[in-house]
């Protein structure tokens, strides 16, 4: 049954497979830290390093980039196209833009959850732009545009409030947040954005069968019971609550969502039911294994993670590029 | 299932494209949309099929509003075929036609035996086998719109409405497409197809509708609907209906001044 190297797994296997590296993931992402496995360490303090510093952090990274994984897929497909991911529909600007403003009017030195607030509260805001400016029976085309729009005024914004940070430390702060970190996130803060992004990763998930038949167009997808509207509901506020709370938390965390969907299509017989679980799982994985590296790297380079998934996004993006230029030839 | 419309007028743009269109296609037989460019063939079609609501008149299936209707109900009962042949990712011949079983899957369910049943006849009565686990992005576009087509069969519902399938296929293709339409009206079903062959309408259709600017002209048997008087007016042309070898033939000598 297999050919052109479409599909070498059965569904399951895949998911399995995916499942296991997600996991083994998370382990490792446990037991990564300058304490190591913290066996010296006395047993009080190996267990504040695990409850207070790890698992926070390891949880967060599961969900973080499972959320832009998978948001990546349900934009892709229902947008049917490769290159789309969630910062497009502006989500991840307008919480950006939410936490820079918590920090500039000094909310975040008044109690600590004011900025992963902030930055829920941008996320909405933005969603609601997007669906005001689309209109509520808007195609995917019209909604990808106004999402570009929110997007490129929210960063309007965000330079703008940068620009008149009244202090350096402050500016300081809000760059450091911008260019996004799982470091130092504390169980709290897990506690806010984990049930918002659980509840949109739900959605997301249920919009599978609608992108199978989106594959044949919005006529024959209509024709085959599909409610396009419904459908459209579910993604925007899907993504809305899924990327918009964990960009809330860590700042702004680039092409995971783009390249994970991307890397596993042919794997999935590009089905794109099947690629939502599947790059739900893989971009767990990944942001797991990218932050443990960083940890690695520590003693020796101080890096964000936003700067690492970008720096590793970008060169897979510009192959992409060309790629796609050699199959228009 | 019969299909009927009564003073059908639905709005594409602002443009008022149909002005008022009484159709009716019965169960058993197959019926042709004909009519020049522009005429609202596919206008009508998508009205009929539920998916662009109508801004005055009535549609019915089976004697029912097609308002009430849930879009899962419906999609049991008709499919639909579109014009434009789309296919969005790499999927397989065979991925492509198991969408058509969408409908009678529940949330959540993979392929029963009854859907790959389903997708097995839809694959064979396509004559497309032997394509079934290449991507139809590779495909010749007569390739492709044969999987379509057998997506829309793969679908078993007790409509089939199809915009142009008979168009970029090879003329054997054409008569086999044509033949599968028949059997399944044969089968009891109502098949309702948009097309430019007026032969290919004239040899294969029970019932005939042609279309002008948005309303109906003329509908029966091809020999009435075919007529010279009709073709002018619809058309513009000088035509013909004959037969050749018992077969009926639309020839158009010329274009009318």
């Amino acid at each position: 049954m297999t050919m052109g190297g479409s599909r070498h797994f059965a569904p399951w296997q895949l998911l399995a497979v995916l499942g296991a590296a997600a996991v083994a993931a998370f382990l490792i992402s446990l037991a990564t830290g300058p304490a190591g496995l913290g066996i010296n360490a006395a047993g009080e303090a190996r267990l504040l390093i695990f409850r207070e510093i790890r698992l926070p952090r390891a949880i967060l990274g599961a969900l973080i980039g499972g959320a832009l994984g998978l948001s990546g897929a349900v934009l892709q497909g229902y947008l049917r196209n490769p290159l789309a991911e969630a910062s497009l529909l502006g989500i991840s600007s307008g919480a950006a833009l939410g936490a820079v403003l918590a920090i500039q009017l000094g909310l975040s030195q008044l109690f600590a959850l004011a900025l992963p607030i902030g930055g829920l509260i941008g996320a909405l805001a933005a969603m609601f732009a997007v669906i005001a400016l689309a209109g509520l029976r808007a195609g995917a085309i019209a909604m990808l545009l106004a999402g570009l729009a929110v997007s490129s005024i929210a960063t309007a914004l965000i330079s703008l409030v940068l620009n008149l940070a009244h202090n350096p430390f402050a500016s300081v702060e809000m760059v450091f947040w911008l260019m996004g970190s799982l470091a130092d996130r504390s169980l709290p803060q897990v506690w806010l954005a984990a049930p918002l992004m659980l509840a949109g990763m739900a959605i997301l998930l249920l919009v599978g069968r609608a992108l199978d038949a989106l594959t044949l167009g919005e006529d024959a997808a209509l024709s085959l019971g599909i409610d396009l509207a419904h459908t459209r509901w579910a993604v925007i506020v899907g993504t809305a609550l899924s990327v918009g709370a964990a960009t809330a938390v860590t700042g702004v965390i680039g092409f995971i969502g783009l390249i994970i969907p991307h890397a596993l299509r042919p794997l999935t017989g590009h089905r794109p039911s099947l690629l939502l679980p599947a790059s739900l799982l893989a971009g767990a994985g990944m942001l797991l294994l990218a932050d443990a590296a960083l940890r690695l790297m520590q003693p020796w380079v101080e890096l964000r993670i936003g700067v690492l998934t970008a720096l590793l996004g970008a060169p897979f993006f510009i192959w992409l590029v060309l790629r796609t230029r050699r199959e228009l030839l | 299932m019969r299909i009927e419309a009564n003073a059908l007028k639905a709005t594409l743009k602002r443009r008022e494209v149909l002005q008022g269109v009484d159709f009716l296609a019965e169960p058993g037989e197959l019926t042709a949309v004909v009519g020049p460019n522009g005429a609202g063939k596919t206008t009508l079609l998508r009205t009929l099929a539920g998916l662009l609501p109508a801004t005055a008149g009535s549609v019915t299936l089976a004697g029912r509003p097609l308002g009430e209707w849930t879009s899962r109900m419906r999609a049991r009962v008709l499919a639909y075929l579109p014009q434009e042949r789309i296919v969005n990712w790499a999927l397989t011949a065979r991925a492509v036609v198991a969408l058509g079983r969408l409908p009678h899957q529940p949330i959540g369910a993979g392929e029963s035996v009854s859907d790959a049943r389903a997708i097995e006849a839809a694959l064979a009565a396509m004559d497309v086998c032997d394509l079934a686990s290449r991507p139809v992005l590779d495909m010749s576009g007569g390739e492709r719109a044969r999987v379509l087509i057998a997506r829309a069969l793969a679908q078993e519902a007790r409509a089939l409405i199809a915009d142009e399938p008979a168009a970029g296929l090879d003329p054997a293709h054409q008569l086999t497409l044509f033949a599968q339409f028949a059997r399944l009206a044969a089968e009891g079903r109502t098949v309702v197809v948009a097309l430019h062959d007026l032969s290919l309408a004239a040899r294969f259709c029970h019932r005939i509708v042609l279309l002008n600017a948005g309303r109906s002209i003329a509908a029966g048997a091809a020999p009435d609907v075919l007529t010279v008087e009709h073709l002018a007016a619809a058309y513009g042309i000088e035509g013909r209906y004959a037969l050749i070898d018992g077969l009926p033939v639309v020839l158009a000598h010329n274009v009318l001044p």
